[in-house]
Formats: structure tokens, C-alpha cells, sequence
């Protein structure tokens, strides 16, 4: 075995290995750390884009951990849609350790460096394998980490949302066990192309039970991607986590998300009986509201990182809508729209924290404050996040939004989607249009102008930027990776006989 | 009959009250019914593989019947981590109890006692 067929493990290995490696060094030789650091983040990245290559053919690239084959041992399985999430993570990943390290907020505690690690291997994780319990074991160990970077700077205010953070995913995580125990004990085994290819056998007496742990595990990612009514964690935690941090966790939603795209087609696809598409009826109604209160949220939002939160609720609904339809269309345009979401909710948070640190005691509050330095550039950039966001053109936002618009006329019911697709892109317009001129456009004089900041900080956003306008400049070439990312997540049959050998189906 | 009776109702008792202090205010009790509801789903898990009494949990020629091994591979697995999340939360519940002064989990001060003794000496 050569080095490129270890490819699949390294997202998970290389942070694993950095991150005891950036705790030994960051006392004594901090620059080492951080160098390491960027250099894990770096080496993923390039694995990420190597998959991705490898990927686009549809080629499913197998790793099977201690030579056990599956359903016996655990698989990691890099496809399309582990591909584009990896380099998404990746791409955010470095973002975040960027405006981190530019900002100085990494050296409050000792310990983000490694927690960044840890969080970065259990995301990798959690995209690559091709098993349920290990999708358990990898979401615990990205929330782990999520416990200890949302309370890293400390602060009465993160520990408050950390205590009911912590505690909401505790319950998920529960729940989560009981629904694989269910499975278990229903199809005997917790593989998820062989779950897809064994759940037409169960026995017509246990349908039921199926049918029960396939809602429960969809209201698992549900609470994961903060779905109403399961969202309510979710404004709190972001608003108080350290900037970069919010950052990372933007794609935190999307893992859910992720989650409900891999399993729910594989495993509760057309043969799965009463638990059939279970979660379908369900999804669309969760989805349109969840759409609905974010962007309320964004038109109420008192801060910048307030209304940032609620943007990452706002766009899982919008894209929750897009995939419901469990069609290949609606889901590759929702795979598109996953994508510029998470780099959209990230360059808010990053803008609403080069914001705060101008304003001094008016941090990033939506009223006047202080004339500060650079308040035209902030501007600029705030205004360019929140056209993202909202989906306006030019940047890949309304692309995003056109692609689920034009894909969901193919549902019957697609009235309801538009009409809150479009009404919340108004209101999203309206929000960020009233939280930019107060903090932009009215000064207070009264209010003494805090010191000047380096701009270096307005180099993360900048590049987040960067990446939107690239994603809407190649939009023919990534909507297309996408829908074949979908048309490979929903093509059972052929996922299961690449991942448990020809004979197995 | 007994043996799963006794398991099923111990699952069934421990996530009633489990759930029930999940949903009280104080971050004590919440603890006790995370606490609670972990045991009931190490409970629940192991009873997925089907229970089997006095049974080899490996599988080997000359054995018939043998009790499955996974749920309990499951079981330790989930112990360790419940195990390692309860000690962290229970560190977490003290400093924002120290640093907030407010042992409720939505986290909003409630009047203590000595603000109610000021207005009675009002």
C-alpha cells in the first residue's frame, strides 16, 4: 500500500496527531504550536482536495480499518458528498485558526489549539465513515471539543450557554443510542450500506419499532442542525463563542444536515417499509418554519453576532426545504446552497467580530456607536456578507437560492416552499439593511473613539469573501459536482456493493 | 418472562425519571437525570442484543447458542463516554454556579434570599 491508498484515514489522522503535539509544544514554544497548527489544517485541506479529485468520477474509495471486512469492521467511505464536506470543513478550518491566531483570542487559555485539532478530526470523522455507531462516537468527540472551544476565553455568559449547550447535547446523544440499540436489535447490524441493503427483512411485527428509530435518529440530527422546534440552543451558544470559534461552528448545523442526507436515502430508503422516507412528512413543515424564525430572528437581532446566529438557523431551514424533496435536483441544489451557507455564516461572524473589536464598549450592538477606524471597509464587508447571506446577487447566495427555487417546482407542493423561500429573503434584506445603517451609517460623538486595531483582522473575512466569489464564479462546476453528489447519496444500491464487495447484494 | 420484565420496567422507571428531572430548573437535578437516563439507555442497549442467560459471548464451532458480544462492546463504549461527559458537566454546572451565582439552567438570576429579606425590612 502506497501513501494514496492511506488517503480516506488522513483527515482523521492528521489532527489526532497534531493535536497532543500543539499541547506538548504551546507553553514552551508557541510559534512551533501554531505553526503545527496551520500545518495539520493545510495538510487536510490538501487530503480534502485529493479526495475530491479522486471522487469526481464517482469512484467510492473504501478504507477499511484493520482489514476487517464490512459489515464485520468499521469503513470509512469517501465519496462525493464526504468530499465536499471535508473540503468545506477545511476550507473553514483554516479560516477560523486564521482570524484565531491574527486576533490573538487562541492565547486567552491554553488549550484551543488542541481542542481545534480534536474538533477538526471528530467533523473529518463523522463525514467519512460508513458506519452508525462510529457516526455516534465521531459526534462525540467533535461535541467534546465543541464544549471546550464554546467556553475557551471564559466569561459568566459562555458559561451560562455552555451548561444548557452541554446538557441538550447530552439528551441528543441519548437519544442517538437508543435509536442505534433499536436498530441493532431490529436488523443486526449498524453498517449503513448493509442497514440499507438487510431493513426490507424485518419482520412486518417490528415495523413499528423501525419506524420508531428511524424518527428518533431524524430528531437526533434535527437537534444537531437546529431545526424549530429543537433550536432554541442554538442563538445563545453562538452569540457568546469566541468569534472565530462561532466561526468554525457554522458548519456544526451543517454536520446534522450531512447526517440526515447520508442516512436517512441509505438506510430508510423505498425498502425500508413503515420507516420508509419517515422522516419526510415531517421535514418539509420543520423546514419551512425553521426558514421563517431565522430570518425573523435576523429582523430582531440586537447584535451583529446575534443576527449571525440566527442567519445559521435561517439558512438549515432554507436548505432543509431544498432537501426534503429527497429528489436528486432538490438535493444537489441543496448541496450547492450547504456550501455557501457555511462560508456566509462564518464571514458574518468574522465581520461582526472585526466590528466589535472597533467599537469598543458598543462591541457589535445593533445601535450607533463611536466613529471607528476603517468603518468604511467593515462596511463594505458587512454589506458584501449580508448580500451572501441573504441572497442577492452577485455572490453564490442567489445562485444557491435560484438552484432550490427552480429545483422545487418538481414537488407537488412547492407553493409553500417558494413563498417562504422568497418572503425570508426579504426579511433577511430588511434585517441586515436596518443592523448595518445603525451600526454603520449613525455615529454618536459623544462616545469617546476607542484605539485604533491593526486591520490584519479583516484578512479571514476578506478571504471568506473570497471564497463566496469563487463559489459563485465556478457555480457551473460545483453545482454540477453537487447534483452528482446527490445522485451518488441516493443510489443505494450502488454505495452498498462498492462498500460490502460485489457478492453482497 | 421475569428476567426480561425486570429489565424492560428497570429501562422503562429509570428514563420516567430520568426525563422528569431533565426538566426541572436547578443544573443539580438535571445532572441526576442525565445521569439516569445514561443508565437507562446502557440498560436499553444491552438488552438489543436479545437477552440470553449463561451463554458464551464468543463464537466458536462447538457452540449453539451464544449470546451476542456487540451490544456489549456498544454498552462499554457509551459508559465511557457518558462517564467522561458527566464529570465534565458536573464541572461546568460548579463554575457557572460560582461564576453566575445561579444554579438555573436557563441561567437567569432569580431573587435570592437577601433580596427577599431587604424588602421585608423595607
Amino acid at each position: 500500500m502506497n501513501l494514496f491508498d492511506h488517503l480516506p484515514i488522513l483527515p482523521v489522522a492528521i489532527p489526532a496527531l497534531a493535536a497532543p503535539l500543539t499541547l506538548l509544544l504551546l507553553r514552551r514554544h508557541p510559534g512551533t504550536a501554531i505553526g503545527i497548527a496551520f500545518a495539520s489544517c493545510g495538510a487536510i485541506l490538501a487530503c480534502a482536495l485529493a479526495l475530491l479529485r479522486g471522487a469526481g468520477d464517482g469512484a467510492i474509495t473504501l478504507y477499511v480499518l484493520g482489514d476487517w471486512p464490512a459489515p464485520f469492521g468499521i469503513v470509512l467511505v469517501a465519496d462525493r458528498l464526504a468530499a465536499i464536506m471535508l473540503t468545506l470543513a477545511a476550507s473553514l478550518a483554516l479560516l477560523a485558526l486564521l482570524h484565531a491566531v491574527i486576533t490573538g483570542i487562541d492565547r486567552k487559555g491554553w488549550h484551543f489549539h488542541p481542542l481545534f485539532q480534536f474538533q477538526l478530526m471528530g467533523l473529518n470523522g463523522a463525514f467519512l465513515t460508513g458506519d452508525l455507531f462510529n457516526l455516534f462516537v465521531f459526534f462525540e468527540v467533535l461535541l467534546i471539543a465543541s464544549y471546550g472551544l464554546l467556553l475557551h476565553g471564559k466569561g459568566p455568559a459562555r458559561l451560562k450557554a455552555g451548561v444548557q449547550y452541554v446538557v441538550v447535547n447530552l439528551v441528543g446523544s441519548s437519544l442517538f443510542l437508543i435509536a442505534l440499540g433499536l436498530l441493532y436489535a431490529l436488523v443486526g447490524t449498524l453498517n449503513m450500506a448493509d442497514l440499507g441493503t438487510r431493513v426490507a427483512e424485518v419482520a412486518p411485527a417490528d415495523q413499528g419499532l423501525l419506524r420508531i428509530a428511524a424518527l428518533l435518529l431524524a430528531s437526533v440530527f434535527a437537534i444537531k442542525a437546529a431545526v424549530v422546534p429543537l433550536h432554541l440552543w442554538l442563538p445563545r451558544t453562538y452569540d457568546v463563542a469566541t468569534p472565530a470559534v462561532a466561526g468554525l461552528f457554522a458548519i456544526m448545523t451543517k454536520v446534522g444536515v450531512y447526517a440526515l442526507i447520508r442516512v436517512v436515502p441509505q438506510v430508510f430508503g423505498p425498502d425500508a417499509g413503515a420507516a420508509a422516507w419517515a422522516p419526510a412528512p415531517f421535514l418539509m413543515p420543520a423546514a419551512l418554519v425553521t426558514a421563517a424564525v431565522g430570518f425573523a430572528g435576523v429582523f430582531t437581532a440586537r447584535s451583529l453576532s446575534e443576527q449571525a446566529s440566527y442567519v445559521i438557523i435561517g439558512s438549515t431551514g432554507t436548505l432543509l426545504i431544498a432537501v426534503a424533496g429527497w429528489q436528486e435536483t432538490t438535493l444537489g441544489a441543496a448541496l450547492y446552497y450547504l456550501a455557501h451557507s457555511t462560508i456566509a455564516g462564518a464571514a458574518l461572524f468574522l465581520v461582526a467580530d472585526v466590528v466589535a473589536r472597533r467599537r469598543a464598549g458598543a462591541a457589535d450592538n445593533c445601535s450607533p456607536g463611536p466613529d471607528f477606524a476603517a468603518r468604511q471597509q467593515a462596511g463594505l464587508f458587512f454589506m458584501a456578507a449580508a448580500i451572501a447571506a441573504s441572497g442577492l446577487p452577485p455572490l453564490s447566495g442567489f445562485i444557491g437560492k435560484l438552484l432550490i427555487l427552480k429545483s422545487l417546482t418538481a414537488l407537488p407542493d412547492w407553493g409553500w416552499a417558494w413563498g417562504v423561500i422568497l418572503f425570508t429573503t426579504l426579511f433577511g434584506v430588511i434585517g441586515f439593511a436596518r443592523a448595518g445603517s445603525a451600526v454603520f451609517w449613525k455615529v454618536e460623538d459623544a462616545v469617546a473613539a476607542p484605539a485604533a486595531v491593526s486591520r490584519a483582522d479583516m484578512i479571514a473575512p476578506a478571504i471568506a469573501l473570497a471564497l463566496l466569489a469563487a463559489l459563485s464564479a465556478g457555480a457551473g462546476w460545483a453545482s454540477a459536482y453537487a447534483d452528482a453528489a446527490a445522485a451518488q447519496a441516493l443510489d443505494r444500491e450502488t454505495t452498498a456493493r462498492a462498500v460490502l464487495g460485489t457478492g453482497a447484494s | 418472562m421475569t428476567y426480561e420484565l425486570l429489565v424492560s420496567s428497570a429501562v422503562g422507571v429509570l428514563v420516567a425519571g430520568g426525563i422528569f428531572l431533565l426538566l426541572r430548573a436547578r443544573t443539580f437535578q438535571v445532572v441526576l437525570g442525565l445521569t439516569l437516563l445514561s443508565y437507562a439507555v446502557n440498560l436499553f442497549l444491552f438488552a438489543s442484543g436479545r437477552l440470553v442467560l449463561n451463554r458464551p459471548p464468543i463464537w466458536d464451532k462447538s457452540v449453539t447458542e451464544y449470546t451476542d458480544p456487540l451490544p456489549q462492546a456498544l454498552v462499554l463504549t457509551a459508559i465511557v463516554i457518558t462517564f467522561g461527559m458527566t464529570a465534565f458537566i458536573v464541572i461546568l454546572a460548579l463554575r457557572s454556579f460560582l461564576e453566575t451565582g445561579s444554579d438555573h439552567v436557563d441561567g437567569e438570576s432569580v431573587p435570592s434570599e437577601d433580596d427577599g429579606a431587604q424588602e421585608k425590612g423595607e
